[in-house]
């Protein structure tokens, strides 16, 4: 080895130097990763929030760790699984809410998956068709845990905590309406349907409606729900009106409500009332119907045209409609009379209905009143069927007073109320022209003819005996008269002697009269010249108007 | 002893810089006395460190895999991936190729180094002579692939820089990336502190 020393002696030495670093400083690098990755977990940890389960009816759009659950659009969880229920029928979500989206996991909290919607109504979720579909979420106010929920398939149309307030209202159907139908008040929307149910009967439909806060003030105790979907044309006295809310309304539907016109209590309603919804604007606006009476009617004669629903008319006043047309078999006249159901609204007689509810009630009737229905029927009051529409031929039933109506036993303790009916004027119309023919037809048309033809024949013959005989005749005695009267016609001329001679004596006769006068003047002066004689100096010519001139008559 | 005598057998030293042969003088601090870097007759505490580096690079790889590395914005639709997500998507998508080169570089590249770095402490530490020239062979292999995975960095940086959209196309890197980047370096750093004469100083030179 002392060859290797030797090569070892001529190389350089190191230089020796004080350490730098201690080895083992290396392993602060995996330190620090151990920290980072720590750091991540429990990062991670905290931020992890509550896992809940949202069943819906399809998955459609839901993505396994993509699709976000968002509140007011800000992201508070997301979807980490989607897996079928265990009886296939619907699917589940899982998604893990964030720390800060504790209390998502409430018991009143709702989900639903936001989807591009395009409605009647409107366009929503435009935003989902690129981004794709998410979970949104609107907490409520219990505190209670819960980590399993069914999810809405429509979004809520009232979001939890929004100011205003929700009613009830009552219908026999939903018509065109639908949830997020909207409400209107004088035309504005300021609400919209929340949730509708069929009622537990199964005979009508209640509508949650929500109406927004500071319009909710106007729904008032005494307010009136419509239907104001579609357009309401009427033909009125006063010509075609056409009646219609806002054009998205006539397509989609919608609920309008307002006060009804003159005194009413218009306190604000409490959360939550009930209200009926009418079919349209004129209903709501009617005063109240009351209390429905069933009343029944026994007509002997065809109603044809007379249908279900029709209006009964009390004097004019629409207060009821016909609610049944049944045949029925009268054994003793083998006739088939129609027996007509009725429901009648007297509150809709307004002041009348008053008073007499106040005067049966005074003379202590019952609660049927039939003793004053007796006292009216025995007025002559009827119920006929008369027609509406001379187009159509629809009936309608009228009950009027007629005084000429032949009097009937009145039951009044038949339950219900069994008005009598008397025919209709139109049958009465028809009976009449009925008669008229049956008369016309005894009338012998045959045998006037046949006179008639034998009188036109005798008159021919007359006539054509004048022409030949009598005619002829008239001809000559037309000229004698002609000839008589040219004769007049000459004698009357103006140079005709006979004038002449006329104009002369008419002259003589005036001259007559003339002296005459004079006369008679003179002896009114000098009455004495009838025994004196006229004097000499008068002239009988000059004296007429000399008042003062008595003078000598002049008349032998 | 039929092998030929080591540096150290002969009291020599080499620098690692520039390569000078100094005498051993057994000094715990040497430092050549042509370009001043440390001498020693093995990299210093090479096991440690590898050790170190490489539980680091590991410690780091969890996150790097479970956390998203990239955000892909295409018309409003929102994608995290990571990276097996994103290799599972390029070949579900129609392009296995392009998955198989993702997950060599991403996947296999990492784990095979940290199996082949471990393998290599652990085989020298025990003095092992089994099957040397091929633990050499791997130790320059893992050095050769190492900074191949940084791939998916790069495709992260690259796309973030020239995929911005806005609302149409965006891609963004997400804090997985920088987990999985420094698992690559300090791989890295890891092979490269190890030494790999250590494959060599087996037990027979002790014996």
């Amino acid at each position: 080895m002392t060859d290797d020393n030797k090569i070892t002696d001529d190389l350089p030495e190191p230089v020796v130097r004080r350490p730098r670093v201690n080895a083992s400083i290396v392993w602060l690098v995996p330190i620090i990763a151990a920290l980072v990755g720590l750091s991540l977990v429990i990062h991670a940890w905290l931020e992890a929030g509550p896992t809940i389960s949202i069943s819906f009816l399809s998955a459609e759009g839901l993505d396994p760790g993509k699709t976000p659950v968002k509140y007011k659009n800000v992201t508070i969880g997301r979807v980490t699984a989607v897996r079928l229920s265990e009886d296939r029928s619907r699917i589940i979500a899982k998604v893990a809410l964030e720390k800060s989206a504790q209390g998502f996991a409430t018991a009143d909290t709702r989900y639903w998956v936001v989807r591009p919607r395009i409605g009647l109504g409107g366009v929503s979720g435009i935003d989902t068709l690129l981004s794709g579909a998410f979970i949104g979420a609107d907490v409520g106010e219990s505190s209670e845990p819960k980590s399993e929920f069914t999810g809405l398939e429509n979004p809520p149309p009232v979001t939890h905590g929004a100011p205003g307030k929700t009613f009830d209202l009552h219908s026999d159907d939903l018509g065109s309406l639908d949830i997020g139908s909207p409400v209107y008040y004088r035309r504005i929307q300021v609400g919209r349907v929340s949730t509708y149910h069929l009622d537990k009967d199964g005979k009508g439909v209640t509508l949650q409606i929500f109406v927004d806060a500071p319009n909710d003030q106007f729904v008032t105790t005494s307010s009136r729900f419509w239907n104001a979907s579609g357009v309401d044309v009427s033909l009125g006295a006063d010509g075609l009106k056409v009646n219609t809310q806002s054009l998205a309304t006539v397509l989609a539907g919608g609920v309008a409500f307002q006060d009804p016109p003159g005194p009413h209590d218009a306190t604000p309603a409490q959360e939550d009332a009930a209200y009926r919804l009418f079919n349209d604007r004129a209903t709501a606006m009617a005063p109240p119907d009351g209390e429905p009476k069933y009343i029944r009617m026994r007509f002997n004669q065809s109603l044809r045209g007379l249908a279900v629903d029709a209006p009964v008319e009390f004097l004019g006043v629409p207060f009821g409609r016909v609610v049944s047309v049944n045949l029925d078999f009268d054994e003793k006249t083998q006739t088939f009379p129609t027996i007509v159901g009725a429901v009648v609204y007297p509150a809709r007689l307004g002041k009348a209905h008053d008073k007499l509810v106040a005067l049966a009630r005074s003379r202590g009737d019952d609660e049927q009143m039939s003793q004053m229905m007796g006292r009216l029927v025995e007025h002559g009051l009827r119920a006929q069927a008369r027609t509406g529409n001379l187009l159509t031929g629809q009936l309608y039933i009228a009950m009027d007073f007629l005084p000429k109506a032949p009097k009937v036993a009145f039951d009044g303790t038949a339950k219900p109320l069994e008005i009598p009916t008397a025919p209709g004027d139109l049958d009465k119309i028809q009976q009449q022209i009925a008669d008229i023919v049956g008369k016309l037809q005894k009338v012998p048309f045959d045998s006037i003819g046949k006179n008639l033809d034998q009188s036109l024949a005798e008159l021919n013959r007359t006539l054509k005996q004048v022409n030949g005989s009598v005619l002829p005749e008239v001809k000559n005695t037309l000229k004698g008269a002609q000839q008589t009267l040219g004769t007049a016609n000459s004698a009357f001329a103006p140079d005709a002697p006979l004038q002449q001679n006329l104009g002369g004596t008419l002259q003589e006769l005036q001259r007559a009269a003339r002296s005459l006068r004079v006369l008679t003047d003179y002896l009114g002066d000098h009455p004495d010249a009838l025994l004196r004689g006229r004097r000499a100096d008068d002239k009988l010519q000059q004296t007429p108007p000399a008042p003062a001139a008595p003078t000598q008559g002049s008349k032998p | 002893m039929n092998t030929l005598p080591r540096a150290s057998d002969l009291g020599l030293v080499g620098c690692h810089v520039c390569g000078m042969v100094c005498r051993d003088v057994e000094a715990d601090h040497a430092a050549c006395p042509r370009c001043g870097s440390s001498l020693h007759k093995r990299k210093a505490a090479s096991y440690s460190r590898t050790w170190a580096l490489l539980v680091a690079a590991f410690l780091f790889y969890i996150p790097a895999n479970v956390l998203p590395i990239m955000r892909t914005v295409s018309v409003g639709d929102v994608d995290d991936n990571t990276i097996l997500s994103g290799i599972i998507e390029l070949w579900v998508k129609g392009s296995p190729d392009l998955a198989i080169i993702v997950f060599t570089a991403s996947i296999v590249v990492p784990v095979l180094k940290f199996f082949a770095l471990s393998l290599l402490l652990i085989s020298a530490q025990r003095g092992s002579q089994w099957a040397q020239r091929q633990r050499s062979k791997l130790y320059r292999l893992v050095e050769f692939i190492g900074y191949w995975s940084m791939l998916d960095v790069f495709v992260v940086a690259l796309l973030t820089a020239l995929v911005q959209f806005g609302f149409f196309s965006q891609v963004e890197p997400l804090p997985g990336v920088v987990y999985f980047g420094l698992t690559v370096v300090i791989t890295m750093l890891a092979s490269m502190t190890f030494d790999p004469r250590l494959i060599w100083d087996g037990r027979d030179f002790d014996d």
